[in-house]
């Protein structure tokens, strides 16, 4: 997957849990939870939407990493490569 | 008959001095009465033509009775024949038929009566409110109040009948516009917020509560699961609210009718604050009988659905102890408002990082501030205490959760 | 040693009340028409010339404005003068003096002048006095700021208001419903003073609450006792102070059964049961679960003939038909 249609994936997942928001108005380079009202059960239930779009796990340790749409991304497209790797 | 004496209560007929078909002048004497005290003379105050005598000559009536007709110039035809008559039937609807209809004058003159607006239903401002918290749609239940008007008891019936949503804010049904839906959303938190801070005289009791053991035992269980199986602190909480209300009773339940009801049965309710603001309550049911990871799971499904307004009526009723956790918003303690007709609300607040004592030694650890606001005539601080002792005992010992 | 407890009437406790007063305070005395020689017009003062004196017990010529402005006088020198008024029809005769000097001198002096005057007055109808002898004026003095008015419709109101009222700075004004005074019934032996302000709940109940004062109180407590043969629970409250009223009481008990019949013998239009009910619509809407209900003399001059007269007064079974509709049973 490329990474605009990594990043475009995503997005879809967020407007799943905030349906209001102008996803495509976010700053991919600022933590996601200053520009949306998401709380943990939001946050979630976003990466758990992330998890179905993209068939990624996301370990809990590695949620402080992920406080960007940016950082967010990278760390996907990472883990994908890797585990298509292993395949 | 009319009163000719102060303490004078009936009166006899001696005399007719007039027949009926006679002209009478204002002031003529028209009969002779005998009051007990004296015969007197009675005139007639009115010019006209006696039309029929209602009492016979020797019959006694108490005061006040009618005894003569008398029809004046102006007064108008009567629709039906007099109730007792001696005259007969036939001249009579002849002579009516020539009078000018002209219909008598009120006594009273009344104010013409607003009508009620088209699409407001005529209700009682206490059905209102009641139909308000209780979810009722006016326009479908019918009035048996004064003027039709819808009372409290209709729309507590119409309730009762299963027609609405009993106890909680409104769960919509199908897909109403995002601004229809948050205005009524509102007025329904409104009323219900009045209602418990009218009605429920509040105490409050904190505790801060060590969540060292508790996070250190959700990060383990976590590691194993994939991430649609993690569950969050928030799970925990849930679990040990309904432990703790097992433990302490007099928490879970209603207050109904001047009594506290216990339920035999813990269903935590759980705040849900909505995305455009607002609230729903949706109740996780037999909170006390499911497995931590069993509550995460309904956890998460019921504030997804909340969110996205598709919750069912069944969900937002029943709970009988609510809890609500406004931590990752960064309130440090919540105080909320008991939601009627229950008697407790425990808060969450953010588990943050602070200096604590433990083994005799200062260290740091994730704490939070946990808070009950309870319903005072249900239940006494010491209760309430009890209820904070057993949720953190709870907490402290994760693994029997 | 004081019986447990006594048998007397109306007259008898206000007549008790009045004794007390002079007994206890050398400042007080009473002046009026026909209260010294004569006994009161309603016997009310009777035997209390003997016992007090003609300085004491003054009878006063017939002429309001100026025995009302003497008492007025005589409070500002620093007696305790209690002026009877025969009755409320009477009073209009005095109206300026009431109004504009006892009612205003505390206010116009900035404080410096207190009016402790308590002025006494027979009021309503029911006795076939007929048209300018039936007034029930309360409402209107009520509606004075710089007045105390009370209406003691009980034994215990009776014996115990005027204390509280000779101890208050200001003009008070005591309204004696006449019905009231041949009633008998009983009273603690001991009975004293009791307090001028608050509303009494002389009946509880959760179907309907029916407000009254006076002489409509007893009539209250008779549709109480109608309706609760009929199953229905009615609540009666005493209003007792008519200004200022005890807004708490009234909005309270409105809480507590969500339906109201106020009961008051003046004609309704602009009569204390507008107010009462202005402060209930205003107030406690939200508790109303149908609309407020008054009965209250018919409008008209108060007649003379006997059935008429009845017809015309608001009566225990017209507050029970009143209350009996707001609960939802018809007939």
């Amino acid at each position: 997957m490329t990474r605009d249609a990594l990043y475009a994936e995503i997005l879809a997942a967020l407007s799943e849990i905030a349906p209001e928001a102008d996803v495509a108005s976010l700053r991919g380079d600022l933590p996601l939870r200053d520009q949306l009202d998401l709380d943990s059960m939001d946050f979630l239930n976003f990466l758990v939407a992330v998890h179905q779009r993209t068939a990624v796990e996301i370990p809990e340790s590695d949620y402080g990493r992920l406080a960007t749409l940016d950082a967010l991304v990278a760390y996907v497209g990472a883990r994908a490569a890797k585990d298509r790797a292993q395949e | 008959m009319p009163s000719l004496g102060a303490d004078m209560d009936r009166g006899k007929i001696l005399e007719w001095r007039k027949r009926p078909g006679d002209e009478i002048a204002r002031g003529e004497i028209v009969v002779l009465v005998d009051t007990d005290k004296a015969e007197i003379e009675v005139e007639s105050f009115v010019a006209g033509v006696l039309e029929s005598i209602l009492v016979a000559v020797g019959e006694t009536v108490p005061v006040g009775t009618p005894i003569a007709r008398i029809r004046t110039a102006e007064r108008a035809a009567r629709a039906g024949p007099p109730a007792r008559t001696e005259l007969p039937a036939g001249p009579e609807p002849a002579t009516r038929a020539a009078e000018p209809a002209k219909p008598p004058p009120p006594l009273a003159p009344t104010a013409p009566r607003p009508r009620p607006s088209p699409g407001r239903p005529h209700a009682t401002p206490l059905a209102r409110r009641v139909a308000e918290e209780l979810g009722v749609d006016l326009g479908g239940v019918s009035g048996t109040g004064p003027d039709g008007a819808i009372t409290r008891e209709d729309v507590q019936a119409a309730a009762a009948k299963g027609r609405a949503t009993p106890s909680g804010p409104v769960a919509p049904a199908g897909a109403p516009p995002a601004r229809d839906r948050a205005a009524t959303m509102r007025s329904a938190i409104a009323a219900a917020m009045e209602r418990s801070n009218r009605e429920i005289p509040h105490y409050f009791l904190e505790t801060r509560i060590s969540l060292g053991p508790a996070l250190a035992w959700l990060a383990t269980l976590n590691a194993a699961r994939p991430i649609a199986e993690r569950v969050l602190p928030a799970a925990l909480f849930v679990k040990a609210v309904a432990v703790a209300a097992r433990a302490v009773p007099e928490l879970n339940g209603f207050w109904r009718d001047g009594a506290f009801v216990p339920a035999d049965t813990v269903h935590v309710g759980l705040i849900v604050s909505l995305r455009q603001g607002g609230l729903l309550a949706p109740a996780l049911r037999d909170t006390a009988e499911k497995t931590v990871p069993q509550l995460m799971s309904e956890l998460r499904d019921v504030v997804a659905r909340a969110r996205a307004g598709k919750l069912r009526s069944s969900e937002v009723s029943g709970a009988t102890i609510s809890l609500t956790n406004l931590g990752d918003q960064g309130a440090e303690r919540v105080f909320g408002v008991i939601m009627p007709p229950q008697v407790g609300l425990v808060g969450f607040g953010r588990v943050r990082e602070e200096p604590l004592a433990s083994g005799g030694l200062l260290g740091v650890g994730p704490v939070v501030d946990a808070t009950l606001t309870g319903d005072h005539r249900a239940s006494d601080g010491h209760v309430g205490g009890r209820f904070l002792a057993a949720l953190a005992r709870a907490l402290a010992a994760p693994e029997h959760l | 040693m004081t019986p447990e407890r006594v048998k007397l009437s109306f007259r008898e406790a206000f007549r008790l009340g009045l004794r007390d007063a002079l007994l206890r305070d050398e400042r007080v005395f009473l002046m009026g028409e026909d209260v010294g020689r004569y006994g009161g017009s309603y016997a009310v003062s009777h035997g209390l010339l003997a016992e007090f004196g003609p300085e004491r017990i003054r009878d006063t010529p017939l002429s309001e404005s100026a025995f009302v402005g003497a008492g007025i006088g005589a409070a500002l020198g620093g007696l305790r003068p209690i002026v009877e008024i025969m009755t409320v029809n009477f009073s209009l005769l005095a109206l300026d003096q009431i109004l504009n000097s006892a009612a205003t001198l505390s206010h116009m002096s900035g404080g410096q002048l207190h009016v402790p005057l308590v002025i006494r007055m027979a009021t309503g109808a029911g006795r076939q006095l007929a048209a300018q002898h039936s007034h029930s004026l309360e409402g209107w003095y009520a509606h004075i700021p710089g007045l105390r008015v009370v209406a003691p419709a009980t034994l215990e109101d009776a014996r115990g208001m005027l204390a509280s009222a000779l101890a208050d700075p200001d003009p008070v004004l005591i309204f004696e419903h006449a019905r009231l005074y041949p009633i008998e019934g009983e009273l603690a032996g001991d009975a004293g003073a009791v307090p001028l302000g608050g509303a009494a709940l002389r009946r509880t109940g959760r179907d309907v609450s029916l407000i009254a004062y006076g002489g409509t109180l007893d009539r209250a407590l008779e549709a109480a006792a109608l309706l609760a043969a009929e199953g229905i629970e009615a609540e009666v409250l005493d209003l007792r102070s008519l200004r200022p009223l005890d807004e708490v009481a009234i909005l309270a008990t409105v809480a507590r059964t969500h339906r109201v019949v106020i009961a008051d013998e003046g004609w309704r239009s602009g009569s204390l049961s507008a107010e009462v009910a202005a402060r209930i619509a205003e107030h406690a809407l939200g508790e109303l679960d149908g609309p407020i209900r008054r009965v209250c003399s018919a409008e008209v001059p108060i007649p003379y003939p006997k059935h008429l007269e009845d017809a015309a007064l608001p009566q225990s079974a017209r507050i029970a038909a009143a209350a009996r509709e707001l609960v939802g049973r018809r007939g």
